[in-house]
């Protein structure tokens, strides 16, 4: 049966069916009975001194419950930073407290100042307008460099300056690399903008607090990806309400990539205020508020040097990059610029040594967080484009000279403190080649010339770390956090199956993916598993879904429950056919004695479980439920290499993106039909960054393009189909699986092929571009080709 | 609060609505019909389109009181008569062309009204019909693939 059923099956998904028919229960479909709901009033000016808020007038609006301001939350704990980054002397990083509700200072547009709970969405939205704010509006602090002058006006008064931490990576290595780029034959360096991001999925954020007065429990339902983390965050730092007596439920989520990821200050402002009033509170987020509220993600300023001896071996790396935390630190932002980015720095070269800087700065703006790739697509796109700056230096095939530096052999333990456990990087690279007919590029330029169009071709390599463990080394890198996954396998008396995982699928398919799992290694078909993911109360403390780790962390965890599941049942099955444990297999779902043929079903195995009268009670438990906590032994590597080739109208600078192939190395496959699906997403949002997408903040601190009327979202005809291929497989060497983790993967790959592609297509015009910061726009690339 | 009349999928309904009450909000709050989603507040992204007398619809962009007496199909009416998926939401489901599922009843929507028009769309006709309608999932592809499937093409290019 699993031969058409389990790993390495393109299973259609199960939760298509109701999504596809309307029956999709998101949060906003959600409706508690007796809900009030609430409206945000939100900073206008991006820094000012928060003298009063005025709610005496609003109070008296029709509808209105009760209003919360900042003075309600003095006594309860700020919204708390999961990671603490220990900086280059030593010291851990600056963190400012984060309060609910603004205390005494408005920090970023779209800072929450006061909380309107009303009758209706309309009377609450009504009665916000009528609170009167008094603001000494200050100078905002947008820019990052600027940030750091002496003399800058502060985020935070109580801090020393805007720098949350001064971060060296491997601060031993400084000299060695100082030493290697003095001594070689080239350096290449450039400087670039990753630009800052709004990961925009297409739900928006919406949160309902309720709580039973009778029995003294809260719960909120949240489009959160991970609903333990936001239970243990709430419940322990801002509201001090234990586990027990509080229950987080995320049904369907529309999306996350990231963004809802964090613990979000209206969480537990519903959750509050649902207890204040003894009601339920609703509140959904608008899109424009969703602009100015989501964390926001990318928004670096870097400059990356490498370094070459006369054969062109890559010598050494150094970067130098200022990141953008925002006005406060959300829940991972400190991690992203360092353990996520640095430790990435080797990409697929054997570089010897590398030394990462990374200046993390407050400024007036969203808090900027993870958005999917966080921190890797930051690596790969600085290093990925000065190899293509150098191989054109050099006057050497940029192919070439990446598989000359290739690390080829593993394990492989990088100068930036990871172990690569597995990769074949010349295999993807020949396989990109391959399903991108690189050897037709030449005639395709030629076409595009007849239409008087500039076509070039950007190839790249990345790696990926993904999974990201085990919990005893984050924990000394500054997580404040476990990063192991559960599952609780509960198998019914009549053979069916119910998996209860600590990961949450948001649109990874995992009520599909994860049933083929347990299938292929009991030998029954998925149709008898469900997966039950989402809600606290009804599944094991478990981290959520972040960072490719789902089925390589939380399918390695339901692997081991299974097999705790296989192996009491095998002792079940000796009993019932009065043979020894070591002689039973498990083979298509029937137990069979070694040698004999004597065999017992799935099925009379499990209701022996649960029936317990011909059973080894003196040895075993009735029942048949096993839970597992998978910690992993490291992270997982996926790797590829990317192809794109783009079409420039010399006349209007507009980029056309021809043709796109990713050749990625995913380890082993369960789903192959949902890995093209999380690459085609990927490759989609990084077409996004590269060409259409950018967060502006103009000096006052104002998000100038926080509507989809003016932040360019990629669509359909902004896309090419995509080929994408991923048959080269070394699997993980650590998990069960062999699985390394797909989701984050075309995001991290694809902006650097793109931009290199624009580059090599205005090169070959004879254009003397080395560089254009992304978005590609066709000002920016027409200006490019035009300067003076 | 006047009573507003419509038929949806087929059923005659009725619900109240204030002058400003939006379709969308009339479908998710006054019918309990929340199959049709909204994700933006400037009738960009599409999530929301339903079919009034048969045109797409932002139903975000339309007040309750303007489909007064029209003929409203959503997502909830796309399935066939004996429950099974409809072909253009089956073409979606065989060719994986949804993930979160959050713009998906606008895009079957939009298609429905494209394949209606025009039963053989180019992948570029299809592009550019669905300019109107978001999707964070996908890059698009599968969706792409799963119209020209529902409209009986093989999509070429698309692996």
């Amino acid at each position: 049966m699993p031969a058409d059923g389990g790993i390495g099956a393109a299973n259609k998904r199960r939760e298509d069916v109701r999504f596809l028919t309307g029956k999709g229960n998101y949060t906003d479909d959600i409706n508690v009975r007796g809900q009030a709901y609430v409206v945000f009033l939100r900073s206008q000016v991006a820094n000012g001194v928060l003298n009063s808020v005025d709610t005496s007038a609003a109070a008296e609006m029709p509808g209105v419950l009760r209003i919360f301001t900042g003075a309600d939350f003095v006594e309860v704990g700020g919204v708390p930073c999961g990671w603490c980054v220990t900086d280059r002397h030593g010291e851990p990083m600056q963190e400012p407290k984060h309060p609910v509700l603004a205390d005494g200072k408005v920090r970023y547009v779209g800072d929450a100042i006061a909380a309107v709970v009303a009758e209706t969405e309309a009377q609450a939205r009504n009665a916000a307008e009528m609170i009167e704010l008094d603001i000494d509006e200050l100078p905002a602090v947008v820019d990052m460099k600027a940030a750091l002058i002496d003399g800058s006006p502060k985020v935070h008064e109580e801090l020393t300056s805007n720098l949350c931490y001064d971060w060296g990576f491997v601060e031993e290595n400084k000299g060695a690399v100082e030493q290697a780029m003095q001594d070689a034959a080239h350096v290449t360096t450039l400087e670039l903008v990753n630009n800052r991001l709004v990961a925009n999925p297409m739900e928006p954020r919406v949160a309902i607090g309720d709580y039973d007065a009778a029995a003294g429990d809260s719960t909120l339902y949240t489009t959160t990806q991970n609903p333990h983390v936001i239970r243990l965050l709430m419940g322990a730092f801002v509201l001090g309400i234990p586990e027990h007596k509080l229950r987080v439920i995320a049904p369907d989520v529309g999306g996350g990539f990231g963004s809802k990821i964090f613990h979000y200050a209206e969480e537990a402002l519903c959750t509050f205020a649902a207890k204040a009033l003894n009601r339920p509170v609703k509140w959904t987020c608008q899109r424009s508020e969703s602009f100015i509220t989501d964390a926001h993600g990318r928004d670096h300023v870097t400059k990356i040097e490498l370094a070459l001896d006369a054969d062109n071996n890559f010598t050494a790396v150094r970067t130098d990059t200022h990141a953008n935390m925002g006005a406060y630190l959300s829940t991972f932002a400190p991690s992203v610029p360092t353990w996520l980015h640095g430790t990435l720095m080797a990409g697929n070269y054997k570089t010897p040594v590398i030394y990462v800087n990374v200046k993390a700065v407050f400024t007036n703006t969203v808090p900027v967080d993870a958005y999917r790739g966080a921190g890797r697509p930051e690596a790969s796109y600085q290093l990925e484009r000065v190899i293509d700056k150098a191989a054109r230096e050099l006057g050497v095939d940029a192919i070439a000279l990446r598989r000359q530096n290739f690390i080829t052999e593993f394990p492989y333990a990088t100068p930036v403190a990871v172990e690569y456990d597995t990769g074949d990087y010349n295999a993807t690279m020949d396989k990109m080649i391959e399903i991108s007919d690189l050897a037709g590029f030449e005639a395709r330029r030629a076409e595009s010339a007849k239409k008087g169009l500039l076509r070039g071709l950007g190839v790249n390599c990345y790696i990926e770390a993904c999974g990201i463990a085990p919990s005893n080394l984050a924990g000394q890198l500054g997580a404040r956090a476990g990063l192991y996954e559960s599952a609780t396998v509960r198998v019914n008396a009549t053979g069916g199956l119910v998996v209860m995982t600590g990961s949450h699928s948001h649109g990874q398919g995992h009520e599909t993916s994860f049933p083929q799992v347990v299938a292929d290694m009991i030998g029954i078909d998925p149709a008898m598993i469900e997966i039950v993911h989402g809600d606290t109360a009804r599944t094991p403390m478990g981290m959520g879904t972040y960072g490719s780790r789902s089925l390589a962390v939380g399918g390695s965890a339901i692997v081991r429950a299974t097999e705790k599941i296989i192996a009491k049942a095998k002792k079940i099955a000796a009993h019932l056919m009065e043979a020894a444990d070591g002689d039973i297999e498990l083979k298509d779902g029937t137990f069979s004695v070694a040698g004999t043929d004597k065999s017992v079903a799935w099925g009379d195995v499990t209701l022996a479980a649960y029936v317990p009268h011909n059973y080894p009670l003196e040895d075993i438990e009735p029942g048949l439920e096993e839970t597992a906590f998978y910690d992993p032994a490291n992270f997982t590597y996926p790797s590829g290499a990317y192809s794109c080739e783009v079409e420039v109208d010399p006349d209007t600078g507009k980029v056309t993106i021809c043709k796109f192939s990713a050749a990625d190395d995913f380890g082993n496959i369960v789903n192959p039909m949902i890995v093209d699906g999380q690459v085609h997403g990927g490759i989609g949002q990084g077409i996004g960054q590269a060409l259409l997408e950018h967060a502006i903040y103009d000096d006052d601190g104002q998000l100038v393009n926080g509507s989809y009327m003016d932040y360019a979202m990629p669509r359909a005809d902004d896309m090419p189909f995509f080929s994408v291929d991923h048959s080269c497989q070394t699997p993980c060497t650590h998990n069960p699986l062999g699985v390394k983790g797909c989701g984050e993967a075309g995001a991290i790959g694809s902006p650097p092929a793109v931009v290199n592609a624009v580059v090599d297509a205005l090169q070959r015009a004879g254009h003397d571009v080395t560089h254009i910061d992304m978005p590609l726009s066709p000002n920016r690339v027409w200006s490019a080709m035009n300067k003076a | 609060m006047p009573q507003v009349e419509m038929t949806v999928n087929g059923k005659a309904v009725s619900a109240k609505a204030k002058g400003n009450t939006l379709l969308s909000e009339f479908l998710r709050e006054g019918l309990g019909m929340t199959g049709t989603h909204v994700g933006c507040d400037t009738g960009q992204c599409g999530v929301c389109v339903v079919h009034v007398d048969g045109l797409p619809v932002k139903s975000c962009n339309m007040f309750a009181a303007e489909a007064e007496g029209a003929e409203v199909t959503t997502i909830e009416g796309m399935a066939n008569e004996d429950g099974t998926l409809g072909v253009i939401q089956q073409a979606f489901q065989d060719n994986h062309g949804l993930q979160c599922g959050f713009c998906t009843p606008g895009m079957v929507m939009s298609a429905a009204s494209l394949l209606a028009e025009n039963p053989k769309p180019t992948e570029a006709e299809i592009r550019a019909h669905l300019s109107g309608n978001l999707c964070r999932c996908t890059g698009y592809h599968n969706i792409i693939k799963s119209i020209l499937a529902a409209s009986g093409q093989d999509a070429q290019g698309a692996v």
